[in-house]
């Protein structure tokens, strides 16, 4: 079966690879980890990658490998929690949106117009920068002010499918809106959102990186792929490895989770190959 | 037409008024403000100069008026003073322009010179050695983090090899030579966050050249010109490409915002003196105005950008109906 998915769907093959490496090394971290991520051993800085540290060691004498283990539990938290929560809020105003029509569509479009005008990741900066750094606010943060794609997705998929007829005849029947909304329109609107939510979690967890990149993230000591660079860049003319190891992994993750994205997008939707991403 | 335009225009107002309110509204839940803050440093500061300080920044007032304050300002392009120095927000944004404007605009330029007729190749020869490397080329694009690109070019060519400058936009001391001297200084400090900026856009560019032209080289108009004997040139160059090119409008409009407010991150990294990093520095110091008046001209920018983009569009391809 491996193999036929490897022939027929590379895509998902290789993007699969790629989310379960992250997925079980956030999993086994605890165990497989060669050393305490935050145990701070100075007699041992900024050693180069050799036998003992694999891939070397900070400014504080900790081990990168542990370190970057234990990271993968952010990205992989940050991406999920965040992209669950926008996704939440924009099938819900979407499926309302395009369900309802009229003044309440032309509401929840123009608010929606507004969150899409302002550059989302200054808004981001704007509210972290002012409720302040936390792995729960990023999550928080990112998912409130990035459901607009999804919203707008999930409005035009409502719009087309609520003129067929199986749904007219859920409304015949006399069928709360709620219950249509949910057991009928938005499985079907199901596909689009899938694709959208997964290339959505690459985009989330490039957002934490940069957040964290600029202090604004994840706060040290709790290592993430984004802090590791912030602090490795103090070191950039002496130790190489504390920002090259971290940006490999935040890079092959997303090419990951984008590589699965595209290739859910060729699965469910033929009609789409080859065409261009949304957001 | 002009019925379009107008109606296109009015639309934008609710979305200003609606993005103003957004963006104040933030500022003020955020807690904390510039008055108490530049006393936290000084704990022994008399109290009576804290409410001085808050009135003289109009704090005391209550938030509506001071919306209203800044609404009736705002129309007069008057976003009030920075909190940090005092001077009139606009001048502050109006000295870190040309640096946004240089590097954004020469990457835009280099963007859409290298972008675009790679798409457009890429399109010509579905499925060939071409179109697999742009794809490859533009999935690790989408993935690679710009920071973290930064950092490594700035690695093997700052540090390494020593080539290029890795911050700023001149050396120090370079304001007494000639000015070929400042420009090829300028130019050296240029090429890295140009180089960034651009690869952060050319995955997105040319995916798009690419699909605008595949799905124009399928028309039967294509087929039509080829049948009648058309040289494959013609049918490109003449027939096939002005069309490919009209989406590319909507990029050029939604460029905008980048072209005028720059790249936080970017800039910063570089310490590239432009828009951008006086942002990401504002929000850290919570120089509010500087803040909102970034903000309100960013979204006004994406409106006007795709107001831009649909009025280009409209004139470019006729098919499009105004309604």
């Amino acid at each position: 079966m491996i193999k036929r998915l490897w022939k027929r769907h590379p895509l998902i093959f290789w993007g699969g690879a790629l989310v379960s490496v992250l997925v079980v090394m956030a999993l086994i971290c605890q165990w497989v980890a060669p050393y305490d991520p935050d145990n701070q051993v100075l007699a041992d800085r900024l050693l180069p990658p050799s036998w003992h540290h694999w891939m070397g060691t900070d400014q504080y004498g900790r081990d990168i490998l542990s370190r970057m283990l234990y990271g993968s539990r952010i990205s992989l938290a940050v991406g999920l929690v965040a992209v669950s929560i926008y996704v939440l809020i924009g099938t819900t105003v979407g499926s309302v949106a395009g369900y309802y029509g009229g003044w309440v569509d032309g509401l929840l479009m123009r608010v929606t117009d507004i969150f899409l005008c302002i550059p989302t990741f200054l808004l981001i900066l704007m509210v972290i920068a002012f409720v302040g750094p936390s792995i729960v606010n990023i999550m928080v943060v990112i998912g409130l002010t990035s459901w607009t794609d999804v919203a707008r997705l999930v409005r035009g998929e409502v719009l087309a499918l609520k003129e067929r007829e199986f749904i007219q005849a859920a409304r015949v029947i006399g069928m709360k809106d709620s219950r249509i909304i949910l057991r009928h329109l938005l499985p079907n609107a199901l596909g689009p959102v899938l694709v959208v939510a997964t290339l959505g979690i690459g985009g989330a967890i490039l957002v934490e990186s940069a957040l964290s990149y600029l202090g604004l993230g994840v706060q040290p000591p709790t290592p993430s792929w984004g802090n590791m660079l912030e602090e490795g860049k103090e070191h950039l003319t002496d130790a190489w490895w504390l920002i090259t190891f971290p940006g490999l992994a935040i890079f092959l993750t997303v090419l990951g989770y984008n590589l699965l994205g595209e290739g859910l997008r060729d699965l469910l939707d033929p009609r789409l190959r080859g065409s261009g991403r949304n957001g | 037409m002009r019925k379009y335009v107008i109606r296109r225009l009015l639309m934008m107002v609710p979305l200003i008024f609606g993005i103003s309110i957004l963006t104040f509204a933030i500022l003020k839940l955020s807690p904390g403000d510039p008055a108490t803050l530049s006393v936290a440093l000084n704990s022994k500061i008399d109290p009576g100069y804290i409410t001085k300080l808050r009135a003289s920044f109009g704090l005391d007032q209550p938030v509506y008026i001071q919306y209203w304050r800044w609404l009736k300002g705002m129309l007069t392009l008057d976003f009030g003073n920075s909190f940090m120095d005092n001077r009139p927000v606009l001048t502050v944004i109006g000295e870190r322009l040309p640096a946004t404007f240089l590097l954004s605009g020469l990457s835009e330029l280099l963007l859409f010179l290298v972008a675009v007729p790679l798409g457009i190749l890429a399109a010509y020869y579905q499925g060939r050695w071409l179109d697999r490397f742009t794809s490859i080329f533009s999935f690790v694009g989408f993935a690679m983090p710009t920071f973290w690109l930064a950092l490594m070019l700035m690695l093997i060519f700052g540090v390494q090899l020593g080539w290029l400058p890795v911050s700023g936009m001149t050396n120090v001391g370079t304001e007494y030579l000639p000015w070929y001297d400042r420009l090829g200084d300028v130019l050296q400090h240029l090429i890295l966050p140009l180089v960034v900026t651009t690869y952060g856009g050319l995955a997105s560019v040319s995916r798009y050249a690419r699909t605008s032209m595949l799905e124009v080289i399928r028309q039967d108009y294509i087929r039509t010109a080829r049948a009648k004997g058309l040289s494959e040139f013609q049918v490109i160059f003449r027939h096939a490409l002005p069309n490919a090119l009209i989406p590319i409008i909507t990029l050029l409009g939604l460029s905008l915002p980048a072209l005028i407010g720059g790249s936080f991150i970017i800039e910063s990294i570089f310490a590239w003196p432009g828009m951008g990093r006086l942002g990401f520095e504002a929000i850290m110091s919570r120089n509010y105005t500087v803040v909102m008046g970034i903000g309100i001209i960013s979204a006004f920018l994406t409106l006007m950008g795709n107001f831009l983009a649909d009025i280009g569009y409209a004139l470019a391809d006729p098919r499009v109906r105004y309604d």
